[in-house]
């Protein structure tokens, strides 16, 4: 979107809930930020989506449980991208609606993106504050910021500048600033596609211990399945803009690549995805 | 091929120090050349005086005060006009960047005016102004405006959206969003819009008390120019030089300490 347009999206958000007044309430509030939170449910409804002429997505309709973790492959221009970037109120739907479990406001979804999109000019502890939205002017913002650096592996790296980090670790750098607010949704739009191999199975490794550990609900979009069975509870296959296929992810973890068993899923995703094609 | 690679001693002295005399090679190398001509007579000295004589017409002038009343008349008037300017220019060019109304409404008319050689209306501005301090400020103010405001407004376009956007989902305000991604975004081409100005500052303020002045650097070179000091003249000259180039330098300085993050800047 251009600077103007994204000037005028309204803060105004129907999902928002407005911040209690009161010394107990405010009291309950500190607690609720200081312990880690759990995963927020979310219910999408007749979920539609047009860009012009384009009905991008037609009637989706979905419930992932508190904690769970989703991934969403399909094809290119499937709609995968959509329908998270709607998840994550970075669009409006044309029709149907996206609800969330009662505790959460509408800033607590928080995304990670192909690119790192970090702040060339803040330093990256700076930039992992950034992830705590409006708590960034607390006092103890700094040493939540240094926790969840260390969480990622790149405590040491907190004073230097973004320009010096690899591709790697400013992606890492972004899900440190994703999840130091110990958010109830993580919603992550193919986040390793531009790292190199090695790197990504590390980072899934990253990934699937951090989400253990907190426990949020995540949305992976990939267009990796290899990647999308070695982290996800649940497989949604997006085919012409609905949902043509809702697997769950039986295996064990620790998962490992090139079992028996993941393959064999894999492969019976992979069908699934090709053998839609036109 | 950097001097330290060339000359194996330079490697053990500390680098910024041979970077920070190196430019002044050049300048110093001229100075001897020139004096030299001047000595042995290939140059009259009725053409361009040796730097000795204008050495000397520039101590004569420190020391009878002018000199200094000069320059401060001039710097003064380069700095109120530059502040002028300079802060019209940049709201302009943030109202501009920010907000598709201010643009579709000021942008047309700013480039038709852009495009009027602002010198060429000195005419004019004797005429509105009179020749007191207002009509310099005033020209200054008009040719230090242009390469502020159109840098300003490229810098703010070019802002990655990207970034804009993550500020948007991690809550930030539009105040925030303009401090912490806008700004410091656009920053890099503000300071070329700056070191424009800069330059443009000192030649409008230059012609201007050339034509229309009672005190100040241009005004003394005119006199000298009425009464054959050509020694004063070339001093004056350089004058400008080297005040031009301290502009240069603080400007730089600055851009090193805001602009330390940009890779450009980071030693290898």
């Amino acid at each position: 979107m251009t600077i103007q347009q994204s000037l005028r999206l309204s803060h105004a958000d129907a999902r928002r809930v407005e911040a209690p007044a009161g010394v107990e309430q405010a009291l309950a509030a500190q607690n609720r930020r200081l312990q880690p939170k759990r995963g927020a449910a979310l219910t999408i409804r007749g979920l539609r989506k047009t860009f012009g002429a384009n009905e991008v997505l037609r009637g989706i309709d979905l419930h992932i449980p508190a904690g769970q973790f989703v991934a969403i492959v399909g094809q290119s221009g499937c709609g995968k991208s959509t329908l998270l970037r709607l998840i994550a109120g970075l669009e409006k739907p044309t029709a149907g609606s996206i609800s969330f479990s009662d505790d959460i406001r509408a800033d607590n979804i928080r995304v990670m993106f192909q690119e790192p999109r970090l702040l060339p000019w803040a330093s990256v502890l700076s930039n992992v504050e950034v992830g705590l939205g409006r708590d960034r002017r607390t006092t103890d913002a700094k040493a939540r910021a240094e926790q969840a650096l260390g969480e990622v592996g790149l405590a040491d790296k907190r004073g230097q500048w973004p320009s010096v980090l690899s591709g790697g670790q400013k992606q890492r750098v972004a899900l440190a600033r994703a999840l130091v607010s110990h958010p109830g949704v993580l919603a992550l739009d193919e986040p390793l596609g531009a790292l190199d191999a090695l790197t990504r199975i590390s980072m899934q490794q990253l990934l699937g211990r951090v989400w253990a550990d907190q426990g949020f609900t995540s949305i992976l979009v990939t267009h990796d399945v290899s990647e999308a069975v070695a982290l996800a509870d649940r497989v949604l296959v997006i085919d012409q803009g609905r949902i043509a296929h809702d697997i769950t992810v039986d295996i064990a973890r620790p998962r490992q690549h090139g079992a028996a068993d993941q393959a064999a899923l894999e492969g019976a995703i992979l069908r699934h995805l090709l053998g839609e094609t036109h | 091929m950097s001097i330290v690679e060339i000359l194996p001693r330079a490697r053990s002295l500390r680098l910024p120090r041979i970077d920070g005399l190196a430019q002044w090679i050049v300048p110093l190398v001229i100075l001897v050349l020139w004096q030299a001509a001047c000595v042995t007579g290939l140059m009259p000295s009725r053409v361009m005086p040796a730097p000795t004589d204008v050495a000397v017409a520039g101590w004569k002038l420190l020391q009878s005060g002018e000199l200094a009343e000069n320059i401060w008349v001039s710097f003064w008037r380069a700095s109120v006009g530059f502040l002028i300017g300079g802060s019209i220019g940049f709201a302009f060019g943030l109202a501009n960047g920010l907000s598709k109304l201010s643009n579709n409404l000021t942008d047309t008319t700013l480039q038709m005016v852009r495009n009027v050689p602002h010198l060429a209306l000195i005419p004019l501005v004797i005429l509105w102004f009179g020749i007191d301090e207002s009509a310099k400020l005033f020209l200054v103010a008009l040719g230090v405006f242009f390469p502020i405001y159109i840098n300003t407004l490229h810098g703010i376009r070019t802002v990655d959206p990207q970034l804009i956007e993550m500020g948007r989902i991690y809550g930030m305000s539009n105040g925030e969003l303009f401090r912490r991604v806008i700004f410091p975004g656009a920053l890099p081409s503000i300071f070329v819009g700056v070191r424009f100005a800069l330059g443009i500052m000192w030649l409008t303020l230059i012609v201007a008390e050339t034509i229309a002045a009672s005190s100040g650097l241009g005004y003394m070179a005119m006199q000298a120019r009425e009464f054959m000091q050509i020694d004063v003249v070339v001093l004056s000259i350089l004058i400008y030089a080297l005040l031009g180039k301290i502009a240069d330098s603080a400007s730089r300085l600055l851009e090193r300490l805001t602009l330390s993050w940009h890779p450009a800047f980071q030693k290898p």
